[in-house]
């Protein structure tokens, strides 16, 4: 129904379809925390198009009261490209997953953020294949044991992040499935960026994968293990906040301090968000050295692609004036026959 | 060596042609295709009926001289209707050995062949693998020989223009224009101003090429040319007055998909990625944006069919193009849009396969892929042009369908047609009927799942559009809701409706036509796509003996128009020449229990109209 949009509730994006995925998934926790966030984005329900490929996340859309289009494995950022293309007013999501995405849609997911096509990129990385039955992912651990790696997992895992980062993303963040709070707003920031966004959420897949980022969920031990890194505010972490990151610049690469033991707040690097070396450093920091930054890791707006195809179209028809079939089909050399 | 004869009688004598083949071959850097177009300009305005066909070597750029770097360009043209760019060479140019060798195996004997001494020295003549020179060794006895020191003769008449040697010589090649616009007796005049065009901002060139062209036309007149040399006249073909321009196939395509979404009323989107033959259409329609067209060169094939498809959800029409191994890679995107019912036109100028194949060499080796190349019952309809102006049409009439019926439809050109051209006469688009699109609006009673109870396609309701929120995609649906649906009967009932869709579209299509001939006889040749010229020319000679064979060309080549089988039944034999090795006959059998019979040709090279005349013979003898 017609209805104002600062009106509008969870229960307006919420569609009548029954959600399926397994209980406990962490699935379940983004969908809410998406769900919610809606209203407070302050746009129109038809404006917003999610467009996911295959896998457990991808049957998102389906859950969301607004336009959706489930699609093939690994192509939601192509489609939703063409979606983008066909009529920039509309806010283009894009739900995939870690084999979605990195796996089989590689390619896309590199183009979509190298062309800076403005879409809200999410990825659910849960590092397995669910919906197939529990395969290790480009994103599983090293000795990842699973129905295709029975004696566990050679081959080494790829990090979303420095990925989105290495394809000249100009928005990267990472954050967790039931950190309601952090996601929210990091999602907000995504979807306020003009230009693609690439969102990492750490999301428990308690069939095929629990567990695997206890470390950064459980509030007992995360604070030792998660970095929540802030524009402009050194890197800290742990309990007590005393423990920092270091640049060591003779060795290029970051090290973890502890203030007060042989380094104090000065030594701590501040996060920039803007400085795309450090986001590469930063996104690249994992247990057991390091604590998983979780946060907006990179963030510099360049111009977007179908904004400026749309400038060049502009200019050229200023020059040309519309098209004219007419005339077109009189363009060269004619010639009459009597 | 010829004989010579006094300037008087090469001047006088004339030779009276229905139809005339010419063959422009040089060097990639010889100018050979500007040549050819330039020659069909003079001839068209003339007042021959034509048909071109552009030959470039595979490599971008051949080494200077070898045999792979040979460049072509070849014009057919004649007092009577001419559908092919012909059988056989009459009259070969030829602007170094590279370009006779690879050439003369196609010219009929007694034959003109024109050549540059200039460039039958040593190193060009070990680059084309002659220990010595055919012009001394009695090997072009057979032919009418004309040689010409074209080198020297362009030297001297550019020589006032001080381009120095190198940029001199870069005029031969329309010093050998104008010598070959007198053979024809055609007027200079046009490539005159084409060239001044061309050149505008460098007048000395402009200049420099005029005073080749005046110089090989004025060596014609007054040179002591051999016997046997004499002027051809081919007379003016009978045409339907109107303008006329050239047209090949690409240009047809880009120009039918922007007349068609203004039928349609629809913005376009074109996502390509590059392969050969298939890119200039993404060129072509780049280059167009002040009309409503988006081009998108993607990361690859997938990536420009999802594209399509994603633009066909959000409303504008997607459309996708390639040759046959970018199609294999698109048809799980293809079938989505099936299972999504959605609009969506992918066209495929086919080359030779299988993989790389041949990619600038012609075939017709995609029509199974086309119509059952997919996974899942997966119905859509496909459509062949079958000439370079047909393509225009085709296209029309591809978005028309696509939108009516909400389907990926499938248009099948080839490399012949995408470069062919022939003359066009540019039609009124006054006459075509707008065919627009309707996107639902109305939330009463709406759901994604409604269908035209007519056409049996799916409601377009475009996000943006207030209240009509839902979602679509690839696993199956229910029938009346529209949502994600397992049940057994439903999967029964969406597989049924599906294929009820795409039949039904035969009665929306026009009956099948007879090209030439009766409905009913002897014999039926029954072609598709570009064999359209070939076959035409062929069943006519035939016809002329007295011969009882008709030719009947499918441009809907599925569903098939509703009367087709009732016609083809009409004769005794079905006879199918296809650039395959038998697809459209496999499909007839099939779908008619008909006894058609193929006639197969997978060279490359299109067919020829003998080869067309000889297995219709050899099918009424066999009679
Ligand atoms: S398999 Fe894992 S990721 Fe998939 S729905 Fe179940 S819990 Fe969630």
């Amino acid at each position: 129904m017609n209805q104002a949009v600062d009106k509008l509730t969870i229960d307006d994006f919420t569609s009548d379809q029954e959600v399926r995925w397994c209980p406990g998934c962490g699935d379940y926790a983004i969908l809410k925390t998406i769900q919610k966030l809606m209203p407070e984005l302050g746009k129109t329900r038809e404006s917003q198009v999610f467009v996911s490929g295959i896998g457990c996340s991808s049957r998102f859309p389906y859950y969301m009261n607004t336009y959706g289009f489930h699609t093939i494995h690994g192509r939601a950022p192509s489609i939703a490209t063409g979606v983008k293309l066909a009529n920039p007013e509309l806010d283009v999501w894009v739900i995939t997953g870690d084999g979605d995405a990195l796996s089989i849609g590689g390619n896309h997911t590199m183009h979509a953020l190298r062309r800076n096509v403005d879409l809200t990129i999410l990825l659910f990385n849960n590092e397995i294949y669910g919906l197939t039955k529990g395969q290790y992912s480009p994103t599983s651990k090293v000795g990842t044991r699973s129905p295709s790696t029975p004696e566990g997992s050679v081959d080494r895992p790829l990090s979303p992040c420095a990925i989105a980062l290495g394809a000249g993303a100009p928005f990267v963040a990472r954050s967790i499935d039931t950190e309601m709070k952090h996601l929210s707003a990091v999602i907000t920031e995504a979807h306020t960026h003009q230009g693609a966004s690439f969102v990492e959420i750490l999301q428990n897949c308690p069939i095929y994968n629990d567990g695997i980022f206890e470390q950064v969920k459980d509030k007992k031990i995360a604070p030792d293990f998660r970095l929540e890194v802030e524009h402009g505010k050194p890197l800290l972490f742990g309990k007590d906040k005393n423990r920092g990151i270091r640049l060591n610049l003779e060795k290029l690469a970051l090290e973890v301090v502890t203030l007060g033991e042989g380094a104090e707040l000065a030594d701590v690097l501040v996060h920039d968000q803007t400085n795309l070396a450090q986001a590469q450093l930063i996104a690249a920091m994992q247990s057991p050295d390091f604590p998983t930054a979780v946060g907006i890791l990179y963030h510099k707006p360049v111009s977007a692609y179908v904004a400026d195809l749309s400038d060049q179209r502009l200019k050229l028809r200023e020059k040309r004036g519309a098209g004219d079939l007419g005339k077109l089909l009189r363009t060269g050399h004619t010639w009459q026959v009597k | 060596m010829e004989e010579a004869v006094t300037p008087a009688q090469a001047a006088h004598a004339e030779h009276t042609v229905d139809s005339i083949v010419v063959r422009f071959a040089g060097d990639s850097g010889d100018g050979m295709q500007l040549t050819g177009a330039n020659f069909t300009d003079d001839t068209a305005l003339f007042g021959n009926d034509l048909s071109t066909f552009p030959d470039f070597p595979a490599e971008i750029r051949a080494p200077a001289g070898s045999t792979f770097g040979v460049s072509a360009f070849q014009i057919y043209f004649g007092s009577d209707d001419i559908t092919t760019s012909g059988d056989a060479i009459d009259v070969l140019v030829a602007m170094n050995p590279a370009a006779l060798v690879t050439n003369l195996g196609e010219v009929v004997p007694g034959g003109l062949i024109i050549v540059d001494t200039g460039a039958f020295n040593e190193k060009n003549l070990n680059k084309a693998k002659y220990d010595v020179s055919p012009l001394e060794d009695g090997s072009l006895d057979a032919y009418r020989v004309l040689e010409i020191d074209i080198q020297s003769q362009v030297i001297a008449a550019v020589e006032p223009y001080n381009l120095g040697h190198k940029n001199s010589l870069r005029c031969k090649n329309m010093w050998t224009l104008g010598l070959v616009l007198w053979l024809f007796g055609r007027d200079k005049q046009a490539t005159v101003e084409n060239l001044q065009k061309k050149f505008a901002s460098k007048p000395d060139v402009a200049g420099a090429n005029i005073a080749a062209l005046n110089a090989g036309h004025a060596y014609g007149e007054t040179a002591e040319l051999p016997s046997g040399i004499e002027v051809y006249k081919v007379p003016r073909a009978k045409m339907t007055p109107g303008l006329y321009r050239d047209i090949n196939g690409t240009t047809g395509l880009a120009w039918g998909l922007l007349a068609g979404g203004q039928l349609a009323d629809i913005d376009l989107l074109f996502a390509s990625y590059p392969i050969t033959p298939a890119s200039s259409l993404l060129h072509t329609l780049a280059a167009r944006k002040e009309f409503d067209v988006t081009t998108f060169q993607a990361e690859d094939e997938i990536a420009a069919v999802c594209a399509a498809v994603g633009a066909s959800f959000a409303g504008s029409l997607g459309i996708t193009s390639s040759a046959g191994p970018g199609i294999a890679l698109k048809m799980e995107a293809i079938s989505l849009a099936v299972s999504a019912e959605l609009p969506l036109v992918v066209i495929n100028t086919q080359r030779g396969g299988p993989s790389t194949g041949l990619p600038t060499k012609t075939e017709q080796s995609d029509l199974l892929q086309a119509v059952y190349g997919r996974h899942g019952d997966t119905p859509l309809p496909v459509l062949a042009a079958s000439t370079p102006a047909d393509c225009f049409d085709v296209a029309i009439e591809a978005v028309r369908i696509a939108t009516r019926y909400m389907t990926p439809v499938m248009l099948l050109s080839d490399g012949y047609i995408a470069n062919a051209s022939e003359p066009w006469m540019i039609p009124d688009m006054a006459g075509y009927a707008p065919f627009p699109v309707t996107f639902c609006t109305e939330q009463e009673g709406f759901s994604p799942s409604n269908r035209d109870p007519e056409t049996l396609a799916r409601v377009w309701a475009k996000p943006g559009t207030l209240g009509l929120e839902h979602r679509v995609g690839g696993i199956e649906k229910s029938y009346s809701t529209g949502n994600i649906s397992y049940d057994p009967d439903n999967h029964q009932k969406m597989t049924d409706t599906r294929k009820a869709k795409v039949d039904g579209i035969s009665r929306d299509i026009p009956e099948q036509q007879v090209a030439l001939g009766n409905a009913t006889g002897k014999l039926a040749v029954v072609g598709w796509g570009s064999t359209f010229g070939a076959i035409h020319q062929g069943v006519k000679r035939c016809r002329q003996e007295g011969l009882d064979v008709s030719h009947i060309h499918i441009r809907y080549l599925s569903p098939f128009p509703a009367n087709l089988q009732a016609l083809l039944c009409g004769f005794d034999k079905v006879l199918v020449p296809e650039m395959n090795t038998g697809q459209l006959v496999k499909i007839l059998r099939s779908e008619f229990l008909i006894d058609a019979v193929p006639l197969n040709k997978v060279s490359g090279q299109p067919f020829k109209i003998r080869e067309i005349i000889n297995a219709v013979k050899a099918e009424m003898a066999g009679s």
